[in-house]
């Protein structure tokens, strides 16, 4: 959080967008992010209760399907012998990688002083609970025999059996449910003093009663800003390998399978990198249009959009390298069924699924080489789009097509996703979306300790005491 | 007795259902114009090894890719309505109701109370638990298909060949296999009904009896018995006696998928009737003139048993027959071809001729019209044959014309096969006439209004009877109308007394095989409803007191062995052997009247030329269905047809040069014409079908089969008249409209795998060892040191790919033996059938008319580094001490990764609840074999190498302190295999015969490089083409 060069604090030192617009002082960040909090339920945007209503309609789809699911059986999906996996999976690894950026944003850009994160790291993060939430049901619901997870779980009980430890889907449950204990943890610690804060601000009796139980007896006590300074440290450092592990894991589910297309050792940096670009992608879908609506644009300066974009760009530029790398791979390894696969993917009969993807993850993010696209907020959302939907393809390449022709020809066969699969998916979007409205409503969703501090008075302050 | 019904609909009032209509399946890859001119061309300039599965592989056009590329977006957005299973509002508010209803579930489902009791006296011979195996015989076209039944506790759920008998040898066909199914079908009829209502035994008794009364004043001038083709001696008599007893009343037969042809061509060739059997082992040169012999007929398990075993290239052997087959539609027997030759059904009068004539028979002269390809052809099957002389055979199909039969009589004698590899018998069938005619003599007396009685014993010549006799309205006008059928079927409804004939399983009887050899058909179980044999309802003419079919069938015998001197004795050895000692029929000498078949042939020839048609329909029994008789079986129907693997349809079967010259594409629906009748059907682009000619298969389209079977296909019976059951004049006509067909097998391209691994006999003695590729990676590379050690039992099955034909009997008789469902035709199309074993099939070739097909049955392969294994990630799926890839279904959680990691896809996942119809019929419970899980939803499932035989030879061994001996298990399909092309064993024991056939030089590891090392091995096909020409 310093600054040594002349300028608004947070100022970009080649002049580019402050994080920070001018001409606030604390009082009125605080003023300005909890006002959204603060209103009264009466005054709730018309926006947002239409939002909520898109998203928890939605989110009775997921009830509904997964009813008929639990009763029917998997069946009512499209999954065959041998495409054993379809959209259920694909879903899965899209959301677990969606919520990567979350845990980068607030742990290692933390852990690297980026101070431009204070303002996204709250809204970051929560998309990562909420992401996380939403991909740990599809292992559960893809289940044949739903009521059964448990069995999974390293649990000592009658039965008398511990899981398979050799299978990547038992790495899988220790991966995603650290994830997701940290991540709520780790939200949940850094939102203490903003819960503080608005229940000081609070005007309704219920809510000052809510958000002071929330709050754990935060009283904004030097003591109390230690201890949170040393926790918020040690969960990001607890994070940081939570970054690099989890997709890593989730992509040993392929690389330790016999398929081609999966049996890679590329995968798990490709994951990673995939992970974080979908991540980025999809806060800047959501940030976007947030910031206009409430008012947000002070926080979010084009100076984050600048930084995502850049992420992007970089992430993207990692992810191409590890589609070519598959290529070149799978012609060195001189492997009929390798080169086969590659060339399946080129001109079988999901060409077109490889080439919207190639389009999607490699050539359209190119154009954010350009400062005017990256400064352009409908193209920035436009490239974000394209990117969220490339990462879904990539996950349909890599599971679905890879499945759909392998060893003997004999079992070659296409894959259909049915209504079903796409209402289960649409489902998640609505859990996603109606829990996102929810915290953006009732919770602080950006960092309102942190934003104050990079206000010019916060800075002096500190340099003051130094 | 003058009560008529006014119309068929009226008389019964049975469900009619139908199934859920299909027409919005994914479609399958077949949907893009081929180009089959440029498909040939680039067959003939591709280089290298070509293998293709499916004409679509091979158009490898821009359309083709374009078509693929476009196939999947279009699908991905539309909610696919066939899965969502009428997902209506109704069903809408179901679901949200029980979403609601959910919520607040707690598992608090309370079991209902039911009481058992065991057994009071343990009944004599029965150990709960231990199955006991009995003789009996099923009779399929009137021939026997000899059995052993295993029944648990006093019910059957299994049946296996009769080793004792020379019909079976052990083997058994896929609709023997799919029996047991039929006798639990709850759509059997269950209880006599006159006109459509529920009536009683004893009051037909009485009614009959009435009638029977009035018919012996006028000796019988007004009865009529219609059967199907009869060899049951017992039968036979019974038929004899109520002859003699009415004089004047007359006996017809008359089964759809008759043997007319082979009658007739005895007739023509001997003057007398005569039945043919073939000793196909002692046969170096074989050649089929349209001949199923090995998958169908009353003799393919034999005939498939002697050919594979002339052919087997085993210990060192470098010698098997060589093979002609000149077919219409290509059949399994075809597949094994050395050199094959489509030929249009009305040119084998010319081709038989051209044969003749190469062979020097006097009388037969080179006929003209025959193109060059098949002159030649002819040419060297008689050059082979003629070296061959005396081990040789020239084998007629049931369905060629009677003239071919004759002609290949003279054949066999001239080149002194008679007596050595062709034996001609006195018939086995109790009266051979010709069916057809027997068929229009009793319409034409019914019409005449001379019949007052007409029993119809068992068939449904309402359904197929040729359509010109319009059997079903004329029966109208008989008097008294009895059905004897398992099923209120078609027939049933245009009679006023139905009565449920009892299943063979159920009932006593006799039949016997083509050879003569005789078995007694014996009931496992008492009846499950109110059935009642062919002997119980004529023995209600006969006796004053209907007799019970037991004491008819001993009676029988009894009075046809009146030397035995212990007659028990022998009656006790008949029924625990299943055969009959003394029954085979003695081979004859019967001297052909070359001059008259020359005549005859010659005749045949120019009345075929002189009726040229542009397109020909050939009709022919359906693969598993057969005439239409196991329309109801689900086994069957959805048994993947062999070299179509299509299931629950059939189809315009048309060559891929006349698709191309009619403009037809796969699925297109057609209108098939034929003397003024018509019926759509599906189009199927078949390779190596003869050019212009559509095949179309009976035994589909049936509106009263019952729920499985009902509106499955359709219909091609009305096409057939009395002038042409076989071959007919046929227009096909596009309708515009297309239909899915639901295929198990998706057509895609080889790309040069070595997955069946073919080479020719002169490169197999050249280099035994060809096909082994690298064999399997050396153990020492693992990481895993040191491995497993197998130390006594190490289970290894071997498939012989030169001997398997496709013919899916282990297919049913591991559905039999494993409980596995069926799952319905859109269930099929997507991907989502159960079977165990399947049987896999490949063209090789340039010749896009007259491919190599080849076959490989693909089972679990028990890897002994399974991939499947390591990925579960709840160890439902481990390995056993004895190398057995387990799979412990209550474990299974379905997370479908052991599937996707399996390189052979083998595994089977139960994506609904496939059982729920055991649940919702009783009665189909009784059909699971006990011994095995029926799985139940969301549970992987694959083939276990019938762990359960093992487990059961295992107690037997250990209770007797000993090893398991070599063949003491065999798996269900190697049991049935008639071709035994699969073997069993223990691979630790070096005597075993699977040990020896996996050092065999032709054995690989399919996929050997991934280290999977499987325990099932396969053995390459070798074919034996007469190296002076080229193949084709």
């Amino acid at each position: 959080m310093s600054t040594t060069y002349d300028g608004a604090p947070g100022a970009d030192p080649i002049g580019q967008a402050p994080v920070l617009a001018p001409g606030h002082t604390p009082a009125s960040v605080t003023e300005r992010i909890s006002e959204v909090v603060n209103t009264k339920l009466t005054k709730t945007p018309r926006w947002w209760l239409l939002g909520l209503a898109v998203g928890f309609g939605l989110l009775n789809l997921f009830l509904l399907a997964v009813t008929n699911l639990f009763m029917t059986g998997i069946g009512i999906w499209g999954n065959n012998v041998p495409v054993g996996w379809g959209w259920d999976i694909v879903c899965f690894v899209w959301w677990i990688g969606i919520g990567h950026a979350g845990t980068l944003i607030s742990a290692i850009l933390l852990l690297l002083r980026q101070s431009w994160r204070n303002s996204i790291n709250r809204f970051a993060e929560a998309m990562t609970v909420f992401a996380v939430a939403c991909a740990g049901m599809y292992p559960i619901l893809h289940l044949g025999r739903p009521w059964l997870p448990y069995w999974l779980l390293p649990v000592p009980g009658t039965l008398n059996m511990w899981p398979n430890f050799r299978s990547p889907l038992i790495w899988d449950v220790f991966a995603v449910s650290t994830y997701a204990t940290i991540s709520i943890v780790f939200w949940y610690v850094g939102m203490l003093p903003d819960l503080a804060t608005l229940r000081d601000h609070a005007k309704a009796k219920v809510a000052r009663f809510a958000y002071g139980m929330a709050a754990l007896g935060w009283r904004n006590s030097s003591r109390h800003w230690a201890n949170y300074e040393t926790a918020s440290l040690l969960l990001a450092g607890l994070s940081t390998p939570l970054v690099l592990s989890v997709h890593s894991i989730v992509s040993f589910d392929f690389s330790v399978g016999i398929v081609p297309g999966w049996h890679t050792t590329v995968f798990p940096p490709y994951f990673v990198a995939g992970a974080v670009f979908a991540g980025f992608a999809m806060v800047l879908t959501l940030v976007l249009p947030l910031r206009p609506l409430f008012k947000l644009k002070d926080f979010i300066t084009d100076r984050h959009l600048q930084n995502m974009a850049k992420v992007m760009l970089t992430t993207g530029l990692i992810v191409a390298y590890g589609y070519v790398l598959e290529i070149w791979a799978a012609f060195y390894s001189a492997n009929e069924f390798e080169i086969f696969m590659v060339l399946n993917r080129f001109t079988g009969p999901y060409a077109v699924q490889y080439w919207l993807l190639i389009l999607c993850n490699i050539l359209v993010p190119q154009l954010l080489w350009f400062r005017q696209v990256r400064s352009n907020v409908w193209a920035l959302w436009v490239i974000a789009m394209f990117i969220n939907v490339g990462m879904w393809l990539e996950r349909f390449v890599i599971i679905v097509v890879s499945l759909s022709r392998d060893y003997v020809p004999s079992n070659w066969a296409m894959y259909h996703g049915t209504k079903w699969d796409i209402a289960v998916f649409a489902g998640t979007i609505g859990l996603f979306l109606t829990l996102l409205l929810l915290f953006i409503r009732f919770l602080p969703a950006l960092n309102m300790f942190e934003m104050r501090v990079l206000t010019p008075e916060a800075t002096k302050a500190h340099g003051e005491e130094k | 007795m003058s009560r008529r019904i006014e119309g068929a609909e009226t008389s019964m009032s049975l469900p009619t259902l139908r199934p859920e209509p299909l027409d919005d399946l994914p479609a399958g890859p077949a949907h893009f114009p081929l180009d089959l001119a440029e498909i040939r061309e680039r067959l003939r300039t591709r280089q290298g090894p070509a293998f293709w599965r499916g004409i679509e592989e091979l158009a490898d056009d821009a359309r083709f890719r374009e078509f693929l590329a476009t196939e999947y977006p279009r699908h991905a957005s539309d909610w696919d309505e066939s899965l969502d299973r009428g997902f209506s509002r109704r069903r809408f508010l179901e679901l949200g109701m029980a979403s609601m209803a959910l919520a607040g579930m707690t598992a608090c489902t309370r079991q209902p109370v039911e009481k058992i009791v065991p057994y009071v006296k343990q009944p004599e011979e029965i150990l709960p638990g231990v199955p006991l195996f009995f003789a009996t015989a099923m009779t399929v076209g009137g021939f026997a298909q000899p059995l052993l039944a295993e029944s648990h506790e006093g019910r059957p759920t299994k049946v296996e060949g009769n080793p004792e008998h020379p019909a079976s040898l052990g083997g058994a066909t896929a609709v023997a296999q799919a029996s047991v199914l039929g006798l639990y079908d709850p759509d059997r009829l269950k209880v006599p009904t006159k006109l459509g209502i529920l009536d009683t035994w004893p009051h037909l008794v009485t009614e009959l009896q009435a009638a029977a009364k009035a018919q012996k004043q006028i000796e019988g001038a007004g009865l009529r018995i219609l059967t199907e083709t009869v060899t049951s001696p017992t039968l036979g008599a019974q038929m004899k006696a109520v002859l003699t007893a009415f004089p004047k009343a007359k006996w017809h037969q008359w089964e759809s998928a008759g043997r007319d042809a082979v009658r007739a061509g005895a007739r023509i060739a001997f003057g007398q009737p005569a039945e043919t059997r073939y000793e196909l082992g002692a046969a170096d040169v074989v050649v089929a003139l349209d001949s199923d012999f090995l998958a169908l007929g009353p003799d393919s398990v034999r005939n498939a048993k002697a050919f594979s075993a002339r052919r087997r290239l085993v210990g060192g052997s470098k010698e098997m027959s060589r093979f002609f087959a000149v077919e219409v539609s290509p059949t399994p027997t075809g597949t094994l071809a050395d050199h094959r030759l489509p030929l249009r059904a009305s040119a084998f009068p010319a081709f038989a001729e051209a044969l003749a004539a190469e062979l020097g028979l006097a009388g037969f002269a080179r006929p003209s019209g025959l193109d060059e390809k098949a002159l030649k052809f002819a040419g060297t099957a008689a050059r082979d044959l003629k070296a061959a002389a005396g081990r040789s055979v020239v084998v007629a199909g049931d369905f060629a014309p009677a003239e071919v039969h004759a002609a290949a009589h003279a054949m066999n004698e001239a080149l002194g096969n008679v007596g050595k590899t062709v034996f001609v018998t006195d018939p086995a069938e109790a009266a051979p006439v010709d069916q057809l005619a027997s068929l229009a003599d009793l319409v034409a007396d019914v019409k005449k209004g001379e019949v007052q009685v007409l029993l119809v014993v068992g068939g449904n010549p309402v359904y197929d009877a040729p359509s010109d006799l319009a059997f079903g309205e004329t029966l109208l006008k008989a008097g008294l109308r009895v059905h004897l059928t398992a099923y209120p079927d078609e027939t049933s409804r245009y009679c006023q007394w139905v009565v449920p004939m009892a299943h063979f399983l159920e009932a006593w009887s006799d039949v016997r095989s083509l050879d003569g050899t005789a078995a007694i058909v014996q009931p496992l179980v008492e009846p499950l409803y109110d059935g009642k044999s062919a002997h119980e309802l004529l023995s209600v003419l006969l006796d004053e007191t209907p007799r019970k079919g037991y004491d008819v069938v001993k009676e029988h015998w009894k009075s046809a062995r009146p030397g035995e001197a212990d007659f028990e004795a022998f009656w006790r050895k008949s029924l625990h052997d299943g055969v009959v000692p003394g029954t085979a029929s003695a081979a004859k000498v019967l001297p052909v009247r070359t001059a008259e078949v020359a005549q005859a042939l010659a005749a045949a020839a120019t009345a075929a030329a002189a009726r040229p048609s542009d397109l020909e329909g050939v009709f022919r029994p359906d693969p598993s269905l057969l005439d239409g008789r196991f329309a109801n079986n689900g086994w069957l129907q959805e048994l993947p047809k062999p070299l179509s693997k299509l299931t629950w349809d059939n189809a315009a079967i048309v060559s891929p040069n006349t698709a191309q010259k009619l403009g037809l594409q796969n699925e297109d629906v057609v209108k098939v014409t034929s003397n003024g009748k018509s019926v759509e059907l599906p189009v199927l682009i078949q390779p190596g079908q003869a050019a212009d000619v559509v095949t179309l298969h009976l035994g589909f389209g049936r509106v009263h089969a019952g729920r499985v079977g009902n509106g499955v296909g359709g219909d091609v019976g009305p096409l057939r008249t009395t002038g042409a059951p076989w071959v007919a004049a046929v227009t096909l006509a596009k309708t515009g409209a297309r239909s899915p067909l639901a295929h198990t097998q998706q057509h895609f391209r080889m790309e040069g795998r070595e997955i069946v691994r073919v080479m020719s006999l002169p490169e197999y003695v050249k280099d035994p060892a060809k096909a082994k590729g690298h064999g399997l990676p050396p153990k020492d590379v693992s990481l895993f040191q040191p491995g497993w050690e197998y130390k006594e039992n190490a289970w290894g099955l071997s498939v012989d790919l030169g001997s398997c034909f496709g013919c899916n009997a282990c297919v049913v008789a591991c559905q039999s033996e494993n409980n596995i469902p069926i799952v319905g035709k859109e269930q099929v199309g997507r991907n989502r059938e159960m079977h165990w074993i399947r049987v896999d099939q490949y063209y090789e070739g340039t010749d896009l008319e007259n491919p190599e097909v080849h076959h490989q049955p693909l089972m679990c392969q028990h890897c002994e580094m399974a991939p499947c294994e390591v990925v579960c990630p709840v160890a439902a799926t481990v390995h056993g001490a004895e190398g057995l890839n387990e799979m412990a279904y209550n474990r299974c959680v379905g997370t479908r990764y052991c599937s996707n990691n399996c390189p052979y896809h083998v595994r089977r996942f139960n994506f609904f609840e496939y059982n729920g119809e055991r649940e919702k019929e009783p009665v189909l419970k009784m059909l699971a074999n006990p011994d095995v899980t029926v799985r139940s939803r969301g549970v992987m499932e694959k083939c276990t190498f019938c762990i359960q035989r093992i487990n059961r030879a295992r107690i037997v061994a250990e209770r007797e302190g000993r090893a398991i001996r070599d063949g003491e298990i065999r798996t269900a399909c190697q049991q049935t295999c008639p071709a035994d092309a699969i073997v069993f064993g223990n691979i630790n024991d070096p005597a075993a015969k699977v040990t020896k056939l996996r050092d065999e030089p032709r054995t690989y590891w399919l996929l050997e490089e991934l280290n999977t090392r499987p325990r099932t091995t396969y053995m390459a096909k070798v074919t034996n083409p007469n190296p002076d020409v080229e193949a084709g």
